[in-house]
């Protein structure tokens, strides 16, 4: 290797680093403005009623498409309330669901499990984190969605909704549970580095005082470990939130808001959260109003997205106090 | 040990160990708790194992050698409906434009990060933005990628439709948005691997007159390279299993649609599909409804997907600080690379 002379080798490398480096922020920073600046007209027309509830979603994008305005209303008028539900309702059940989970998991992988046992989880995890989300949507669609339709929803149940909504078994309880299988993992592999890492001598120092091996678990691991099961479940949040095809697929398709006025009913309803919509309504990006609005559902889910980010990050904090870097 | 010799050494000291702690003397709660802990893990092991199965069983019934070879054709009737043989091209298209981008983008990004990082705020900026990256929604990344590619200085990368106005959705715009996907992953991997070679390392090698910008390409590199390429592996799972940047940004048309004349060029500007498109196109919720097709695609892309997997492992295997999850844990926390300091 010949040597050129290395100081100026050295600066030409770092400023050809440094401008990819500026590029990067460049193009985020141009995401972020030019998702907001379409967003705007939406947003801007409808107010924060934006937001709100009222008339059927499906109606209204439809009436966009079709370049005719629903009747007393602006062409833009729109009111996601139905899909913001349906976001939340899928995201909360399945984070909720998976946290249980996924801490158990975790503190089974760590604690308890033995060596051969462990080494088969392990994979396990991995197999489940990386199967493709298209792959979780059509099991969904084709094997848990009947399954649930045939044994779960009576017949009774069916027509005690019929004239508001079909049930089919696409519905919120699919959605959250193929979104909490999907998640898990994530959250397992998160919580166990940070079990793993909690320093053995308080362990130790626990059990000696005659704190039996769960309790020990309970009070000093996974206390120690708390802000990374806050992190591991944002983190996861952030996850569900952006998950799209696979609830485009097993969710239900409808925009409807689920009743929990409905009773049980309730879980059985199909819904059809933000990112979903925006996968089913793509082919509209062409067409002015219809465009706006699904980069106003782009511009919420983006700022959830980066507030979600910036509280896993200030979650983690008070982690560094104890040196441990999760 | 100051009397030496004279004294006989005592004999091994008798350790009375206590019985290993069973849980059956734990409070009723404590025990509880330590069974449900068996029960999700051994459930964690069996939703996968059924999932496996599942699409072994779905995957072997519906898979036929000429599905390999067949193109895709527009038939209601399952037996009419052709093969997968677009999809997968498509899909390695995808992946290859992908990874061929976020590959040196991202070990480069890496490097100026943890090996130059100046000023300081610009590097944490650039921190966050690939932060931002990874916990944006890839639908996001997709519309947003199909307004820039929509413009009209980069038709060329796409077409122009009748009406003069760029499409927009081509394999150059969805490989090049999949590189965007990808490039938290591999800026991930190559972060933390570098921030494992000790300095002792570089001191050595700026001892023996190399530069900066040589002891990284020939030093610091090299000692990394099988991180580098977990993290590529990593990035390209990703880029295969994703749905939304395809259906959004390659145009839905099954079979791959050139654009032209050129050769190569021209499908590259032209619309195709890729195994993910076409397993959600197949689906009851796509337009083609054709399952059986569908679950023999999805067990192809599935096989794809744990070959990436079984590399990742190989590649970092054994010699991985941290445990086995660290690859995966790792990918999701692109900004901390010391998992454990």
């Amino acid at each position: 290797m010949p040597r050129r002379s290395g100081r100026s080798e050295d600066q030409r490398t770092e400023r050809m680093l440094g401008a990819l480096a500026i590029a990067v922020l460049v193009l985020i920073g141009a995401m972020i403005v030019t998702v907001f600046v379409n967003a705007w007209p939406s947003f801007s027309s409808n107010g924060l009623s934006w937001f709100g509830p009222g008339g059927n979603v499906d109606t209204q994008l439809r009436a966009m498409q079709e370049s005719t305005p629903l009747p007393g209303h602006d062409i833009s008028y729109f009111r996601a309330w139905p899909l913001i539900w349906g976001t939340l309702l899928t995201t909360v059940f399945a984070v909720v669901l998976a946290l249980v989970v996924s801490i158990l998991a975790a503190v089974f992988l760590t604690e308890f499990a033995p060596a051969p046992v462990r080494r088969t989880l392990e994979p396990v995890i991995r197999l489940l984190a990386g199967v493709p989300s298209v792959v979780y949507g059509l099991i969904g669609i084709l094997a848990l969605a009947p399954l649930i339709n045939q044994h779960l929803i009576s017949n009774a149940r069916k027509q005690s909704v019929a004239y508001v909504v079909q049930l089919n078994g696409a519905d919120l309880t699919t959605a959250t549970v193929i979104l909490a299988v999907m998640i898990t993992p994530i959250m397992v592999a998160l919580i166990a580095g940070a079990l793993e890492s909690v320093p053995l001598p308080w362990r130790e120092g626990s059990v000696a005082l005659g704190v039996n091996r769960w309790r020990t678990i309970v009070r000093v691991s996974l206390r120690t470990a708390r802000p990374a099961i806050v992190a591991a479940t944002v983190l996861a949040t952030a996850r569900a939130l952006g998950e799209a095809i696979m609830l485009a697929m097993v969710s239900g398709g409808r925009g409807f808001a689920a009743n929990p006025l409905d009773g049980l009913t309730f879980l059985f309803e199909p819904v059809r959260p933000l990112a979903a919509t925006i996968v089913q309504q793509s082919e509209g990006l062409t067409i002015a109003p219809l465009a706006h609005t699904i980069y106003a559902m782009a511009a919420v889910l983006l700022v959830s997205a980066a507030l979600l980010s910036f509280a896993g990050w200030a979650a983690k904090q008070p982690l560094k106090q104890y040196g441990i870097r999760a | 040990m100051e009397a030496g010799g004279l004294v006989p050494a005592p004999a091994r000291p008798i350790i009375v160990r206590p019985r290993r702690q069973s849980s059956a003397s734990w409070p009723l709660i404590d025990r509880i708790g330590y069974w449900l802990c068996w029960a999700t893990g051994i459930a964690l092991c069996l939703i996968a194992l059924a999932i496996v199965v599942f699409m072994f069983v779905k995957g072997i019934a519906y898979l036929r050698p000429a599905l390999f070879v067949k193109s895709p054709a527009p038939s209601l009737q399952q037996s009419q409906s052709g093969g997968f043989l677009d999809p997968i091209v498509g899909t390695l298209i995808i992946t290859a434009i992908g990874t061929v981008i976020a590959a040196p983008a991202g070990v480069a990004l890496a490097v100026w990060i943890s090996e130059y990082g100046r000023p300081v705020s610009l590097a944490r900026a650039v921190e966050s933005a690939i932060d931002v990256i990874a916990g944006v929604p890839s639908v996001v990344l997709a519309i947003f990628g199909l307004l820039v590619f929509s413009e009209s200085f980069l038709g060329f990368l796409s077409q122009n439709a009748v009406n003069g106005s760029v499409y927009g959705r081509s394999f150059f715009a969805a490989g090049i948005v999949m590189a965007i996907l990808a490039l938290p992953l591999i800026v991930g991997s190559t972060r933390e691997a570098l921030a494992q070679v000790p300095d002792r390392v570089r001191e050595a090698s700026y001892a023996l007159g190399k530069s900066r910008a040589s002891t990284i390409r020939w030093v610091l590199l090299p000692s990394i390279r099988p991180q580098i390429a977990s993290g590529i592996a990593l990035g390209m799972g990703r880029i295969v299993g994703d749905t939304a940047i395809i259906t959004i940004l390659l145009g839905v048309t099954l079979t791959t649609e050139g654009v032209g004349s050129v050769p190569l060029i021209g499908t590259l500007r032209g619309t195709g599909s890729t195994l993910t498109s076409y397993v959600y196109n197949n689906s009851p919720a796509g337009e083609g409804n054709a399952p059986q097709k569908a679950y023999a695609a999805a067990f192809v892309l599935l096989m794809v997907v744990l070959a990436l997997n079984a590399l990742v492992t190989r590649l970092t295997g054994g010699r991985e600080r941290g445990g086995r999850l660290s690859a995966l844990r790792r990918a999701l926390a692109s900004r901390r690379p010391e998992w454990t300091r």
